[in-house]
């Protein structure tokens, strides 16, 4: 029940100042605005395929994935910035709950990325693209645990260096191979066997395997189940790690 | 309501390679009465923050006991934070977010309901004169503004204690002077308050008690006047011709005197008392008079004599 309380004290009040100047959603959608429109119409040609229709069902839930791990990994730098202003600490001498001022934070994180990402599909639809609603729906949560996940992990990462410059190196690092190695901007299919089997050793990789079952329409698909709970344990894990660097006594 | 026994703490720090152990704090005993200012003492380093850190929860400490408004610190810091405040030093608000919003979620947090919260943010908006600014954003305050926000948010849950890490650092002396009033204030109110500080002068005007740390260590403790009366009695210094200081040195023969060039000075237990009666026998004795100083000794004395150096300079 306080854990409710608390989290949705904290998740109104960075909604609120999210909204205050939400030109940030647009300025995170810019990019893969920009995939969407400069680089998705080589595709066609590209993977082979007959429609646009078809070479968008394979790139916009890469891309989605995508920005869903992005938007998510680079969520520490506004902690650092409470983190320098006394915000957090003044919250930490609070009974608050711990867990609370993570999930607030990264709820709302979890709620720009869904807006961003039905930004995206609007556009796609103008290309063509077809998606089920109850499919979209799943694939929005899938989203919406990538998201939950990766920006936990950036707090996390944020409250033990607690430096703007050593988060960026460091979020990029990580973010880059796991990128290149979840077919995110196209499908692992192509890939040599070695490739392959350094993807299936990549969470992200399912996930995004598990969306495009899901834009495809093939609901019944093994990658939809392993990939949503894959997600969702590293999500709980995630979590429970940054929560407790949110309660660690730091100097 | 503050009591500690043995509060401990070290850092590990790295210089190059070599792995260093900082003891930031080396066993603090302190007691804390009900509604008083307490004053703890130091130059900057010298593990004041860490100790005050330590009682606000916001680190663990390696040894020693703690009870704070009767809760103890080690096995129930939950309770602790439910009865205390905290100020840190540099500030806590957020540019875009305005002192009333600020306040209201604090309050909440604290478990207030939406309504009392509200009620809550109002009063202490009007107690700390900001009703007028409360509407606009952190950033556009001064910086005396912005730090009776603070407070505001450290007093908004009406703690016992109310901890206040250097609360007039960098104010200008005004808004400074404008802060011991609030301090004052909230003693008045019937709330104990711990400050911080690296001002002698603050310690002296404002505080019932202090405590000078040094180097992670209390080396002293009392009232700004009783730590002052321990090292020395005062001195007072009277201004003479030259030919006039033998006579003077004869009239004043039952004090303590060291004579100079152009004056004498007299180390006497209490300069109030002693002056008119150091004036009446010169004035007997016919010598003429030039100036009369009193010097009182400061707790930078204090500090010089149990620390060996000035606080200035340090």
């Amino acid at each position: 029940m306080k854990l409710l309380r608390d989290t949705s004290l904290i998740f109104n009040r960075q909604m609120q100042l999210l909204l205050r100047n939400p030109i940030w959603i647009f300025v995170g959608v810019f990019q893969p605005v920009m995939y969407l429109l400069l680089f998705a119409p080589l595709l066609k040609p590209a993977l082979q395929v007959r429609t646009n229709a078809e070479a968008y069902e394979i790139f916009v839930p890469g891309l989605l994935v995508l920005l869903a791990i992005f938007g998510g990994l680079f969520q520490g730098f506004g902690l650092i910035a409470e983190l320098r202003a006394g915000v957090i600490e003044r919250s930490r001498v609070t009974p608050v709950s711990r867990v609370a001022l993570l999930l607030g934070r990264s709820l709302r994180d979890v709620v720009s990325l869904i807006a961003q990402a039905i930004i995206i599909t609007l556009l796609a639809l103008v290309f063509d693209l077809r998606v089920f609603v109850p499919n979209l729906l799943l694939a929005y949560l899938m989203l919406a645990l990538i998201s939950l996940m990766t920006s936990a992990v950036s707090y996390g990462v944020a409250l033990v260096v607690k430096s703007e410059d050593a988060l960026a190196p460091l979020m990029n690092t990580v973010a880059q191979p796991v990128l290149l190695l979840s077919g995110i901007l196209l499908p692992l299919t192509y890939a040599p066997g070695w490739l392959q089997g350094i993807a299936d050793w990549n969470p992200f990789s399912w996930a995004v395997n598990g969306t495009r079952a899901l834009f495809r329409g093939d609901l019944g698909a093994p990658d939809v189940w392993q990939g949503l709970l894959i997600m969702a344990v590293l999500a709980v894990v995630a979590v429970a790690w940054a929560a407790r660097e949110f309660a660690r006594s730091v100097r | 309501m503050i009591e500690t026994r043995g509060l401990r703490k070290s850092f590990a720090s790295r210089q190059g390679r070599e792995k260093k152990k900082v003891e930031a704090v080396r066993g603090v005993d302190l007691d804390v009465a009900e509604g008083e200012i307490f004053g703890f003492l130091g130059p900057n380093g010298a593990g004041k923050t860490t100790t005050l850190r330590m009682l606000a929860t916001l680190i663990e400490p390696d040894d020693g006991t703690a009870t704070i408004a009767g809760a103890d610190l080690r096995s129930d810091p939950g309770e602790v934070r439910r009865r205390i405040g905290y100020v840190a030093q540099g500030g806590s608000t957020w540019d875009d977010s305005t002192a009333r919003e600020e306040l209201v979620l604090q309050a909440r947090l604290y478990g207030a309901s939406k309504s009392d919260a509200l009620a809550r943010a109002a009063r202490v908006l009007e107690g700390f004169q900001l009703s007028e600014y409360a509407d606009r954003k952190c950033k556009t305050y001064s910086g005396g503004q912005r730090r009776r926000v603070d407070i505001a948010l450290g007093i908004i849950h009406e703690p016992k204690v109310v901890f206040l890490d250097e609360p007039t650092t960098g104010l200008d002396p005004q808004s400074r002077a404008h802060m011991w009033d609030e301090i004052r204030r909230l003693r008045a109110e019937g709330m104990t308050v711990f400050i911080t500080t690296h001002y002698l002068d603050e310690a002296d005007a404002l505080c019932d008690r202090i405590s000078i740390m040094d180097n992670g260590e209390i080396v002293a403790s009392g009232t700004p006047a009783g730590l002052k009366r321990e090292i020395s009695g005062d001195v007072v210094r009277v201004g003479l011709p030259v030919d006039a200081i033998p006579a003077a040195v004869q009239a004043l023969s039952s004090y303590k005197i060291e004579t100079y060039d152009d004056h004498v000075r007299l180390n006497v237990e209490d300069g109030a008392v002693a002056i008119p009666q150091i004036l009446r026998a010169l004035d007997a004795a016919g010598v003429p008079l030039g100036t009369v100083e009193l010097h009182r000794p400061s707790l930078d004395d204090v500090f010089l004599t149990k620390t060996g150096r000035s606080l200035r300079e340090s």
